[in-house]
């Protein structure tokens, strides 16, 4: 039965589900339970926003704290990974990948292949994404791209809390390590969410809303974005299709291009940076497969080419919004 | 020093070391031919410590090695024709060629893969400490590093987190004196490695890795221990390794009789046969037989590798993930 709860709480049940259902699934981080070793009582945090808050009380010790020690314990949840468990691991933000990329790219990702076939690595890392809370250069970041650039890697990206929920659940099933990325400034948003478990395939885009004139492929944040625009354009009688490709790695090409073979028209919103973002590889991969689909110029709405900045000023600058993608709608528009 | 090994044991830890030593001087020999791609780093010398340590092992125990990885391979009972083969980048090979020598794994015999990276495994194998206390096996996981990876981050985040967890990991510095080319008396700021166990909470010795029997007694210790549930232990072994960081090395950062030296003082395969016949009434005709069975085990392995098929252009987009 749908209900509607938030993006937030959505990933908390997915995690509360797949605890109940299989014991190998374990979670580790920094202060995913909050208060490990203290005087005062556990569960303090359950995640430095809330995430995991109440997982402790259910299962215990298969949650735990760790040592601000992110290339051991997130090796620790791939190395758990290969010997049976199905660890969920949270890298706070995913700015922190610098502290344990390694652990990522060079083992988790290529064990499959590097070891013949013979490796399982079913490891889930959950990581907050996004601008849009002052948190500066180094909690801000959309670094997805980086992740979907490696074979062996999966990369997830939900932007409803429907979709947080399935994919999420999905993510844990899945033999392959998965990076699953969380925007931050979507934690809040409610939907509806069934009760029941449910998982959404990856590589399968959402059409968000559909449409003629226009096609916009949006991800995470943007998607709700995008949606605003289209409101606002619909008045002036463009019609936008709006898809979320919900993961980068596996991607679902098709959609896309089913999309744009009716509208003739792509405008791409994301808030990764420009050079070898997303955006960059979605058009790339429509003038290729696509070229003789496409009425107008690709159009790419995405953060200048800079750090996040700190000042709210400078920081809603950078952020893509409405505006933005309803001018990028209008300036493919111009060519019929 | 006693010793809780029997006599079928000690063979077998005959068996192991000698069968490291051919398989690694006849890699020198083939590389030296122009027979094997890539990178190849000898193991050879080092052998007391791989299988002192993996005696004390069963096959529900892990481990995870280094780019210096063929002896630990061969300790833990991974099938030396298939490494030979992945050597060779065979289809045949334990990877099916698409790891070579310092990606050789075998998850079936708790082998989680050599390392191309300096200071990969010991995060790792806090993960397979953590899944043997979780799912109660009383199984310990233990990470094989050098003394150039004492010095990486990820080694002191490990040691710190499995003693934190309290998990059955044990980390086994081999020390062979040089990190590639740089010696251990320049880059372990502390002098020996084993004293950093202190500032981890965990108990640490240094012992002798050209003797079998010491080493094998240090992990003895150390693998109780982690098997009571009492927590990760570091053991420091002091070797010397016989060839250089890779094949082709030409070593001159050595002082010019050092190898020659070692070799003929501290051969850990000399010490043990030399004190298996003493105190152990083995005699020298059960280790020639073994040292037969080995010579043609790695006779027929270079043969069926140089033989064995390439992998197949369809191998190229196969297994980077198990389903996409």
């Amino acid at each position: 039965m749908a209900r509607k709860i938030s993006y937030q709480q959505a990933i908390n049940e997915a995690l509360d589900q797949e605890m109940a259902r299989d014991p190998s699934v374990i979670i580790m981080g920094e202060d995913v339970v909050g208060g490990t070793g203290g005087d005062g009582e556990m569960d303090a945090w359950g995640g430095v926003l809330g995430v995991t808050k109440g997982l402790y009380g259910k299962y215990g010790n298969r949650i735990m704290d760790t040592p601000i020690s992110e290339s051991a314990f997130v090796g620790a949840a791939i190395g758990a990974a290969t010997c049976g468990m199905r660890p969920v691991c949270e890298l706070m933000f995913i700015d922190f990948l610098g502290v344990c990329f390694d652990q990522i790219y060079n083992q988790a990702a290529k064990f499959r292949y590097m070891f013949g076939g013979k490796a399982r690595t079913p490891v889930v890392i959950r990581t907050m994404i996004g601008a849009g809370f002052r948190a500066a250069a180094q909690h801000s970041q959309c670094l997805y791209p980086i992740f979907t650039h490696i074979p062996g890697l999966k990369v997830v990206i939900p932007s409803s809390p429907y979709d947080a929920k399935g994919l999420l659940i999905q993510a844990i099933r899945d033999d392959d390590p998965v990076i699953f990325c969380e925007h931050k400034g979507l934690y809040a948003q409610e939907g509806d969410v069934p009760e029941e478990s449910y998982t959404i395939p990856f590589g399968e885009a959402n059409i968000v809303r559909e449409g003629k004139d226009v096609t916009i492929v949006a991800l995470a944040r943007m998607v709700s974005m995008a949606k605003k625009a289209a409101d606002v354009l619909a008045k002036e009688g463009i019609s936008c299709e709006i898809i979320d490709p919900r993961t980068t790695s596996p991607f679902d090409e098709d959609t896309i291009l089913e999309s744009v073979e009716n509208t003739g028209h792509l405008v791409i919103v994301d808030e990764s940076s420009p050079r070898c973002g997303m955006a960059a590889d979605i058009s790339a991969m429509v003038a290729q497969k696509g070229f003789g689909l496409l009425r107008a110029p690709i159009q790419m709405v995405t953060p200048p080419h800079t750090p996040v900045p700190f000042s709210g000023t400078l920081e809603d600058l950078y952020i893509p919004n409405p505006a933005k993608i309803e001018a990028a709608v209008r300036k493919c528009m111009e060519y019929a | 020093m006693g010793t809780a090994l029997s006599r079928e044991d000690l063979l077998e830890a005959y068996r192991r070391m000698k069968t490291i030593r051919e398989f690694e001087e006849r890699v020198h020999v083939e590389f030296a031919k122009g027979g094997i791609p890539g990178f190849v780093h000898l193991y050879a010398g080092e052998e007391a410590s791989a299988a002192g340590v993996c005696m004390n092992l069963t096959d529900d125990d892990k481990i995870a090695s280094t780019h210096r990885g063929h002896g630990h391979c061969i300790a833990k009972g991974v099938d030396v024709k298939g490494m030979m083969a992945e050597i060779y980048g065979k289809r045949t090979g334990t990877c099916h060629g698409k790891g070579g020598s310092m990606h050789i794994a075998d998850l079936d015999t708790g082998m989680l893969g050599a390392n191309g990276i300096v200071g990969g495994g010991p995060p790792l194998v806090c993960g397979a400490a953590l899944a043997a206390k979780m799912k109660g096996t009383g199984g310990v996981a233990v990470a094989f590093f050098g003394d150039g990876a004492s010095n990486q981050g990820t080694t002191f985040e490990s040691m710190n987190l499995a003693a934190a967890w309290k998990i059955p990991a044990i980390f086994v510095a081999e020390n062979n004196g040089y990190a590639e080319a740089t010696s251990s008396k320049f880059s372990v700021a502390c002098g020996d490695v084993s004293v950093r166990a202190a500032g981890f909470g965990m108990p640490g010795v240094m012992v002798d890795g050209h003797d079998f029997f010491a080493v094998y007694e240090a992990m003895r210790v150390a693998v109780e221990r982690a098997r009571r549930g009492e927590g990760p232990s570091l053991v420091e072994v002091k070797l010397d390794r016989f060839y250089g960081h890779f094949e082709g090395d030409n070593q001159s950062y050595r002082a010019p009789d050092e190898v020659k030296n070692v070799r003929a003082t501290k051969d850990c395969l000399n010490r043990f046969k030399a004190r298996v016949m003493r105190d152990h009434n083995i005699s020298e005709t059960e280790l020639t037989a073994i040292d037969d069975e080995i010579a043609r085990l790695i006779e027929e392995s270079v043969a069926e590798a140089v033989a064995a098929p390439n992998p197949t252009p369809e191998d190229l987009l196969t297994d980077v993930y198990i389903k996409y």
